[in-house]
C-alpha cells in the first residue's frame, strides 16, 4: 500500500497549487505526531478542556429493556462543545499554531464542527473562517450565531447545492486562494492524505479509551462496536483501537435518508460507487457519468455523498460492516434514548442507536455492545419537533 | 506531428476555454468556430461536473447551465466529433478526475481517439497521481498536460521533465476568474521550466486584456483565457457569435 492509500482507497487528488502545502501538513504531522512536547501539550487540553476521558455509560435500563447485549455508552456528547468534533480540531489548531499559521478555515455541516473549531481557534489565537452551505445556516442559525460569538467569521455557501459538500469545495477554493498563513481544519476521515490518517488518529482516542474502560468494567472486550457514518470520524475514532481486536465487530451506521431504495439518502456505502473526489478515492453517491449525486438526510452531519477512505477499505476486506438507518429510525432511536436512558443525542448519533435497537434484542446476555454516542442533540430539538409535526421557537 | 505542437508552431499560442453544452450543445460547436476563425490556435473544451473545485464563480455558473441542458460526456465526444469534421485545430479537454475515473480510463481515451481530442488537462490530478491516468491516454496518443501553480517550487523540474503536450501554468494562486494584476514572478517559474524541457509554456488563470496577453508572451510560448470568454458566453447565450469573435480578435492582436 503508497503513502496514504487505504487498498485501492485515500490519496491526494488535489490542485497543484495545494501540493506543496500538503506535503508541508505531511512533514509537520509525522513529526509532531512522535514529538511528546505536543502530545503532552494536546493530552493537557483534551483533559482540561475537552473534558477526557469521556464516560462509558452501563446503560442498564436500555440493556433491560431490549434485553439481550449489554449496552454502553460512550459519551463523547459530553465533551466540551457537545460532540467528538473537539478531538480533533485540537489537535489540528495545536498544529497549526506550532506550523507558524495563523488563520485557520473549516467546512460545517450541523455546525458541530464548526462550532468546534471556532472554539480551539479562539483559545489558541487563531483567525477562523467558517464555510457553511445556505440550506444549513438557515437550518441551524442558532450554531451560526454559536460561532460568531467565537469570534469566527461565517460564509454562507450559496454554490452547488448549498450544503456540506458545497461547504467543502468552497474551503478547497479558499485554501489555495491563501495557502501561506492558512490550515484547512477539516472535520472528518476524508479528503487528501494525510487528513484521513490524521484525523483518525485524533479521534482514536475514543476507541484507546472505551477499550481500557470496558477491559476495567467487565473484563473482556465488546462483542460490538457502534456508531454513525458520514465522513465518519466519530466512527473511525471508535473502531480503531479495535480493528486488530478480530472478534470484535465493527458497524457504522450510515444515513438512509427516506431509504436506500429512494434518491433522498446518503448511504454511500449502500448506494455509492468508486470514484475521485475531495482528494480521494473512495465511494460516492454519484450518477453514471460520474457527476456527484446530491443526497438527503434529516442529520445535516451525515448529508455527506462520500465517505471516508478508510472505512471504504475497511467495507472492502469485510473487517467493518456498515448499515442504512432512515429518518424515521434515527428520530424514534432519538426519542427512545432520551425517554430510557434520560440522554438526548444527536441525530446523527441515534442512527445508530436505532441500529442497536435491531440487532441488541438478537444477542445473548453475555455480549457486550459499545454505541459511540458522538454528539449531544440540543441542535436538534427544534427539527425533531417539526419532524412530528409540532412547531416551536428556539 | 501532434495536433497540439501547430499550436505554438512559429507564433504565440492563444488557447481558447469554453465550458461543453453552455448554454446547449449546437452552440458550443458553432463557438469554436468562431473562436478559431477570431486567431485561437488550441480550444480548450471543459466537460461539466457538478463539483469544480478549481473554478470561480463564472465558470462555477457555466458548469451548472451545462449539466442544467444536460450535457453528458457523451455529448462532448459528439461535439469533438463534430467539430473535427470541419476543423483541425487542436483541441484538448478539461475535467475533474471524477468523470474520466467514473466513465472508465479505457473507454474514455479510446473515445478521445476515435473522435479526435489531442489533450487533456485534469486539474485534481495532480504529478504523483497522473501514473493510472497517463498509462492509459498514451495508449489512445492523448497528450495529459501537466500544471505548475505559483507555489510550486521545488516541484518544476519534476513535473516539467515528464510534461508533454504543453504545460499550463498558473498564473496566481486560487480559483479561475479575471484578475487584473499578476503577482507571479512567472518568468523565473519560466527559466526553471526551460531549463529541463522543449515543451511549450502556456499561462493561464486571471488573463482577461490584450496588454496582458502581450506582457505574458514575453517569457510564456502562450496564454489561456477561459473566464472572460465563459463571461462573454454567459451574457449572450445563445448569440455569443459577434461577441465571441470580436474579444478573441482583439485579444490576439499581437500574436
Amino acid at each position: 500500500m503508497g503513502v496514504g492509500r487505504y487498498g485501492q482507497h485515500g490519496g491526494q487528488y488535489i490542485p497543484e497549487t495545494l501540493m506543496s502545502e500538503i506535503h508541508k501538513v505531511e512533514e509537520a504531522y509525522e513529526f509532531y505526531k512522535h514529538d511528546e512536547e505536543f502530545q503532552a501539550e494536546l493530552n493537557k487540553l483534551l483533559v482540561e478542556y475537552a473534558g477526557r476521558p469521556s464516560l462509558l455509560y452501563y446503560a442498564k435500563k436500555m440493556t433491560e429493556d431490549l434485553g439481550g447485549a449489554k449496552v454502553y455508552l460512550k459519551r463523547e456528547d459530553l465533551n466540551h462543545t457537545g460532540s467528538h468534533k473537539i478531538n480533533n480540531v485540537l489537535g489540528q489548531c495545536l498544529m497549526a499554531k506550532k506550523m507558524g499559521k495563523t488563520r485557520v478555515i473549516a467546512e460545517t455541516g450541523a455546525g458541530q464542527h464548526g462550532v468546534a473549531t471556532a472554539t480551539a481557534a479562539a483559545l489558541l489565537d487563531l483567525e477562523c473562517e467558517i464555510f457553511m452551505g445556505k440550506e444549513d445556516t438557515d437550518r441551524q442559525s442558532l450554531n451560526v450565531y454559536r460561532m460568531e460569538l467565537l469570534g469566527a467569521k461565517v460564509h454562507p455557501v450559496t454554490s452547488g447545492s448549498m450544503t456540506l459538500k458545497d461547504a467543502v469545495n468552497e474551503c478547497m477554493r479558499e485554501w489555495t486562494k491563501r495557502v501561506d498563513d492558512t490550515l484547512y481544519v477539516l472535520g472528518s476521515v476524508m479528503g487528501p492524505h494525510p487528513f484521513p490518517m490524521m484525523v483518525r488518529d485524533f479521534q482514536s482516542v475514543i476507541s484507546k479509551e472505551a477499550k481500557e474502560q470496558i477491559l476495567a468494567a467487565e473484563g473482556k472486550l465488546p462483542t460490538a462496536v457502534m456508531a454513525c457514518v458520514g465522513g465518519g470520524s466519530n466512527a473511525m475514532g471508535m473502531f480503531y483501537n479495535f480493528i486488530d481486536d478480530k472478534d470484535v465487530q465493527l458497524i457504522g451506521c450510515e444515513a438512509a435518508g427516506k431509504g436506500v431504495d429512494t434518491a433522498l439518502t446518503a448511504a454511500t456505502m449502500n448506494t455509492g460507487t468508486l470514484g475521485v473526489f475531495h482528494g480521494m478515492k473512495s465511494y460516492f453517491c454519484q450518477d453514471e457519468y460520474g457527476q456527484i449525486a446530491p443526497v438527503y438526510s434529516i442529520s445535516a452531519g451525515l448529508d455527506y455523498p462520500g465517505v471516508g477512505p478508510e472505512h471504504a477499505y475497511l467495507h472492502d476486506i469485510g473487517r467493518a460492516q456498515y448499515v442504512p438507518v432512515t429518518d424515521d429510525e434515527a428520530v424514534s432511536a432519538f426519542e427512545y434514548l432520551a425517554r430510557v436512558e434520560g440522554i438526548i443525542c444527536a441525530i446523527e448519533s441515534a442512527h445508530a442507536v436505532a441500529h442497536a435497537r435491531k440487532i441488541i434484542p438478537t444477542m445473548s446476555k453475555d455480549d457486550i455492545v459499545i454505541i459511540c454516542l458522538s454528539g449531544r442533540g440540543d441542535k436538534d430539538v427544534a427539527a425533531i419537533a417539526k419532524y412530528r409535526g409540532i412547531e416551536i421557537n428556539e | 506531428m501532434n495536433r497540439i505542437q501547430k499550436a505554438f508552431e512559429n507564433k504565440k499560442a492563444f488557447i481558447a476555454f469554453l465550458t461543453a453544452g453552455d448554454p446547449i450543445k449546437e452552440k458550443t460547436i458553432e463557438y469554436i468556430f468562431e473562436l478559431e476563425k477570431a486567431g485561437a490556435s488550441l480550444i480548450e473544451i471543459g466537460i461539466p461536473f457538478s463539483d469544480p473545485i478549481a473554478e470561480g464563480p463564472v465558470i462555477q455558473d457555466a458548469n451548472i447551465r451545462a449539466l442544467k441542458h444536460h450535457m453528458t460526456t457523451d455529448g462532448v465526444f459528439e461535439i469533438v466529433k463534430a467539430v473535427r469534421e470541419k476543423s483541425d485545430i487542436p483541441l484538448c479537454l478539461m475535467t475533474y478526475l471524477n468523470p474520466v475515473f467514473h466513465y472508465g480510463y479505457d473507454r474514455f481515451f479510446k473515445n478521445c481517439q476515435e473522435v479526435g481530442v489531442d489533450g487533456i488537462i485534469i486539474p485534481d490530478c495532480p504529478y504523483e497521481e497522473s501514473g493510472e491516468v497517463k498509462e492509459v491516454a498514451k495508449n489512445y496518443g492523448v497528450k495529459v498536460i501537466s500544471m505548475i501553480a505559483p507555489t510550486s517550487k521545488e516541484r518544476i523540474k519534476m513535473i516539467a521533465q515528464e510534461a508533454e503536450g504543453f504545460i499550463y501554468l498558473v498564473s496566481s494562486l486560487g480559483v479561475t476568474g479575471v484578475r487584473d494584476e499578476i503577482q507571479t514572478d512567472l518568468s523565473t517559474i519560466i527559466k526553471d521550466i526551460k531549463e529541463v524541457t522543449d515543451v511549450p509554456v502556456a499561462i493561464g488563470f486571471g488573463i482577461h486584456s490584450p496588454e496582458q496577453v502581450q506582457q505574458m508572451n514575453q517569457y510564456a510560448d502562450g496564454t489561456i483565457v477561459g473566464s472572460a470568454i465563459v463571461k462573454i458566453i454567459g451574457e449572450h447565450g445563445e448569440n455569443a457569435h459577434q461577441a465571441l469573435y470580436d474579444y478573441v480578435k482583439d485579444m490576439t492582436q499581437f500574436n
